[in-house]
């Protein structure tokens, strides 16, 4: 592992590019840079080309012998499948508008991760390849012969892409670059250039049912554990089932809340709100992924994982589907999953939540909710009864994850929620949240360690925006609602802004909530002593 | 509607947009007027300087003569080929109009041909060809 | 000098001395069989990107959300920021194309002392605006070149763009406005190192072609006059299929009208075509209803996954001792 500078040093950060044209430079794969590739066993696995041992910082990178021939017919088939694609390609007025609105670009200063010129490493070899301009006038018309060192520099700038689309927001035409990258990914896959931390989800989700490959009895005993801990600190103890037929809700939700704090929190804090509520629902070992690392890889490998979804609700006859707390998950629900998968077995209805009756209309044909929406609905019809108080050592910010706000909208349940479960609520600034919220700067499958400059850099916007909060209110909680939030941000903030800490939503939820015989809480989820916490709101 | 139909229709407005001026000229002569030099001005010869010279600069000039004869209180035009004219649009025999002896034939047809707008000449001056009718 | 801007300058200088002499040498193939060419491949070009594009399915519903989801009715929906239906989608379109909602939304940051600032960035915005609207009066104007009789419409809107009434002829707004707006777009990607740095020909050559063809027009109007009577006649001929090219029209003339020409030619197989392209953005143009109505993709692949019984095939010994409900008991 490669050390990081200091929070000081890093934020030196010039944003002058060279001298030389950027086609000339090269990208930088020293060890740090980049992530590290995926394993041969995993690649045979999955059945993706061309399995090999090699490394990002090798000279010979050992692509298939035809690999020219590869990437133009890739893209050839690319262009005729995807219209954002061709019109993306062919649109761009290089205005700058997208410049300095992505997070790796003002974390580094290089002028590669600005969104324009990242899009332009793709649109230099469709000029080339598909342009009649291209083909006669090469340089002069924005063209370049695609070389091993172009497939490096898409690796390596592809891979500094969270696909979260907030380029899109500003542009004049919609360009959004997290299609480009996506497309690139797809290229890149079809020479068997992929990175271990998303092919290794992508492996274990196909297998057992989740990207962190925990089996059906393991699952069965983390949630076990859950409960011990919910019982100790209520005295009540939720009773959730398993692969149960004829429930009458499919409860899915990242697979990291199972496994990791801060998330585990916050996957106590479901099994408490459907105890309280009643909730006749299960939980699948075989769907037991909501996010779906398919789409950081290929629209067809995202296509196989969520499969799982409507195929296992099917199989217990659910009339619905209810989703967890994360970030890419929603946009593979809200934009794909009914495209790919749909349309939904006989058994499934239009989501009705059994306490309030409200009916989800806007999910009438996915038949999936998402949870913050869930509970708003509950809270608003004074469903459940919340002691906010319990938060009130908590001065609670909330991060927009990137997906749930720009590629659904779902902006303002998470913030009705939060108003009733704490009663510090502070907003970041309006540059930084709702549709224009930052990235965490690791999304899109690169939360890995080796790169932890990269995503710290990545998410110096974000960070700094709870840095303001944080010296003007004395904020000490982000909450989000993304699993790979809820995994990065703890080392980011500690990083930027030390004293904050970082929660799910309903975690804070949990910790408000009364269930019906709970006897006085001594301590929150996470075993930490309530002060006086308790009478707070009496 | 396909998205297909959808360009097809765009295209046919693009289509009428781009030919729109043979369009609405269809079933108009869209000739040009003809120019009709008076009486007086054949007689005269020539005009302050060159026929080409005052068809496309003859606004200009009139602009020069203003100013020169409001503010500087000269009357005498040299022109090029050094002959002497009197400044003056409207008044008499001597001016521009004397010899351009109406301003519907000669001012007007080519303006409104051309669309260069509406004269405003006759907010100060008087039309002697107007006034005689 | 960079390569990009040095060849764009060229073009356009060896363009304009091209239509400056052609005019004299060769009038009849600048002034009849090369505007006919150029409208021919303008919108020819045109309808082939457009075709090209729509070629190509949308097999996704991905529109950027940029407000509130509908959701329940006591939330705040965002309508035109994320709509939900056709006629918001139409709206949200109509304030992109005629307004440019999304670029208004621009900022710039910088860190300063350790924080990352945002400040307001309206001028590209307005200048692109400006830049737009006065080409589209510019262009509105000459019809009074192809028109005879000149509709009343047009004199109200050339008496508007001449309102400020200055000199003789008088000043016409949109022109000049142009120009600037035209400088301003040229002048940001030489001086913005980071514009700078991802410019390419294609960039700075349409935006020098505009100017030139704004400026030659200027030039026209206010200094080195020509006689439009007689170019009146040339447009006019043109617009009703029968050519003439009258004698002694200027050099200037012919330089501007070939830049045009050039400018139309070009149009189709540019960055310009960004005016088309922008009524195809999927991100733009589509409702946010995919949970509510399913999105067909024409090429929807079957695929093979791990299936329930796959998977239990896997894992039954393992579920059956956790107390896992299974199919096969075996």
């Amino acid at each position: 592992m490669v050390d990081i500078p200091n929070a000081d040093e890093l934020i030196q950060i010039d944003r002058t590019p060279g001298k030389e044209s950027w086609m000339d430079v090269p990208p930088d794969l020293s060890e740090g840079r980049f992530c590290y590739p995926a394993k041969p066993k995993t690649l045979e696995y999955l059945g993706l080309p061309n399995a090999r041992v090699w490394s990002p910082s090798d000279e010979d990178w050992q692509l298939p012998p035809d690999w020219q021939k590869i990437v133009h017919e890739g893209f050839k088939e690319r262009l005729d499948k995807y219209r954002s694609l061709k019109v993306f390609m062919d649109i761009c007025v290089r205005c700058g508008a997208c410049a300095d609105k992505c997070h790796y670009y003002i974390g580094s200063g290089d002028p590669k991760n600005m969104p324009v010129l990242r899009a332009e490493l793709l649109r230099s070899i469709y000029r080339n390849d598909f342009t009649m301009a291209g083909k006669i006038l090469g340089r002069i018309a924005g063209a370049r012969k695609l070389t091993p060192q172009v497939i490096k520099e898409w690796f390596s700038y592809f891979y500094q892409c969270t696909e979260c689309r907030r380029c899109s927001v500003y542009c004049p035409y919609g360009i959004d670059t997290a299609e480009i990258t996506m497309m690139a990914r797809e290229l890149l896959n079809l020479l068997g250039l992929n990175i271990n931390w998303i092919k290794d989800p992508v492996a274990n989700c196909s297998r057992t049912g989740n990207h962190l490959g925990i089996q059906p009895q393991n699952m069965v005993e983390i949630i076990d554990f859950f409960c011990d801990d919910i019982e100790e600190i209520t005295g009540v103890r939720p009773n959730p089932t398993f692969n149960r037929k004829g429930a009458e809700v499919l409860f899915i939700t990242p697979s990291g809340d199972a496994f990791a704090d801060p998330g585990t929190y916050t996957y106590m804090g479901y099994l408490m709100l459907f105890e309280a509520i009643g909730l006749d629902y299960t939980i699948s070992t075989y769907a037991s992924e909501g996010g779906n690392f398919g789409l950081f890889t290929s629209s067809d490998m995202m296509k196989k994982i969520n499969a799982k979804m409507y195929h296992e609700a099917e199989r217990l006859g659910v009339k619905w589907i209810l989703g967890g707390e994360c970030g890419h998950m929603w946009r593979v629900i809200n934009q794909y999953m009914d495209t790919m998968n749909g349309p939904t077995g006989p058994k499934m209805e239009i989501p009705k939540s059994p306490i309030t009756g409200t009916v989800f209309k806007n999910a009438a044909s996915t038949k999936m909710v998402h949870i913050a929406e869930f509970t708003a609905d509950l809270i608003r019809n004074g469903k459940l009864n919340l002691k906010p108080g319990r938060n009130d050592h908590l001065k609670v910010t909330y991060h927009d994850s990137c997906n749930p706000a720009r590629a659904m909208g779902m902006l303002d349940e998470p913030r009705y929620v939060l108003q009733n479960v704490c009663n510090n609520f502070y907003e970041m600034p309006e540059n930084t949240i709702r549709e224009q919220t930052f990235c965490c700067g690791s999304g899109s499958g690169l939360n890995t360690e080796e790169i932890m400059e990269l995503r710290m850099r990545g998410g110096l916007p974000r960070a700094n925006a709870v840095k303001h909060v944080h010296d003007k209110y004395g904020v000490n909680m982000l909450s989000c609602v993304c699993a790979i939030d809820r995994a990065v941000l703890p080392p980011l903030m500690d990083y930027w802004v030390p004293g904050v800490s970082v929660t799910g939503l309903h975690e804070l939820v949990g910790n408000a909530l009364v269930l019906d015989g709970e006897h006085e809480r001594e301590t929150n989820l996470r075993f930490e002593p309530l002060e006086n916490a308790e009478g707070a709101d009496e | 509607m396909s998205d297909k139909l959808k360009v097809l229709a765009g295209l046919l407005v693009l289509a009428v947009l781009i030919t729109l001026p043979f369009w609405l000229n269809a079933g108009k002569s869209g000739a040009a007027p003809e120019i009709v030099i008076a009486e007086a001005a054949k007689k005269a010869g020539n005009c302050v300087e060159s026929k080409e010279w005052m068809a496309a600069n003859h606004m200009a000039l009139l602009d020069q003569w203003r100013d020169v004869v409001v503010r500087e209180g000269k009357h005498i035009y040299v022109s090029e080929s050094g002959q002497e004219f009197n400044m003056s649009l409207s008044s008499g025999e001597n001016s521009c109009l004397g010899c351009h002896t109406s301003t519907a034939e000669f001012c007007d047809s080519c303006h409104d041909y051309t669309g260069v707008g509406t004269l405003y000449c006759w907010e100060c001056h008087i039309d002697p060809s107007k006034e005689n009718k | 000098m960079n390569q990009h801007l040095l060849y764009s300058l060229a073009a356009v200088l060896v363009l304009g001395l091209i239509g400056y002499a052609g005019g004299s040498g060769m009038p009849y193939l600048f002034g009849v069989i090369i505007p006919y060419a150029a409208m021919v491949l303008f919108f020819a070009g045109f309808a082939m990107r457009m075709l090209g594009w729509v070629k190509s399915p949308v097999p996704f519903r991905i529109p950027t959300t940029c407000g509130q989801q509908q959701s329940f009715s006591w939330i705040q929906h965002s309508k035109y920021d994320n709509p939900s239906n056709k006629r918001d989608v139409l709206v949200r379109m109509l304030l992109e194309i005629f307004l440019f909602r999304s670029l208004f939304r621009n900022t710039k940051n910088e860190i300063r002392e350790g924080k990352v600032v945002y400040n307001l960035e309206i001028w590209l915005w307005l200048f692109g605006l400006i830049f737009h609207y006065s080409f589209l009066v510019v262009l509105v104007r000459h019809l009074r070149f192809f028109l005879e009789p000149i509709p009343a419409l047009l004199k109200v809107v050339e008496m508007l763009d001449g309102i400020l009434q200055i000199g003789l002829p008088g000043i016409l707004l949109s022109g000049f406005l142009l120009l600037g707006a035209a400088l301003f777009l040229f002048a940001r990607r030489i001086l913005i190192p980071q514009v700078r740095y991802i410019s390419l020909t294609a960039d700075y050559f349409p935006v020098l072609l505009i100017a030139s063809i704004a400026g030659t027009g200027i030039l026209m109007r206010y200094v080195a006059k020509v006689d439009i009577f007689t170019v009146k006649q040339m447009t006019m001929s043109l617009a009703t299929f029968s050519p003439v090219v009258p004698e002694g029209i200027g050099g200037l003339f012919y330089a501007h009208f070939f830049l045009v020409c050039v400018l139309f030619a070009y149009f189709p197989f540019s960055k310009l075509m960004h005016s088309g392209g922008i009524f195809l953005s999927p991100t733009r143009n589509m409702a946010n209803n995919s949970r509510a109505v399913r999105h067909i993709n024409p090429w929807n692949p079957k695929l093979k996954f791990v299936t329930y019984a796959d998977y239990e095939d896997e894992f039954r010994e393992k579920m059956i001792e956790a107390g896992l409900p299974v199919e096969k008991k075996e």
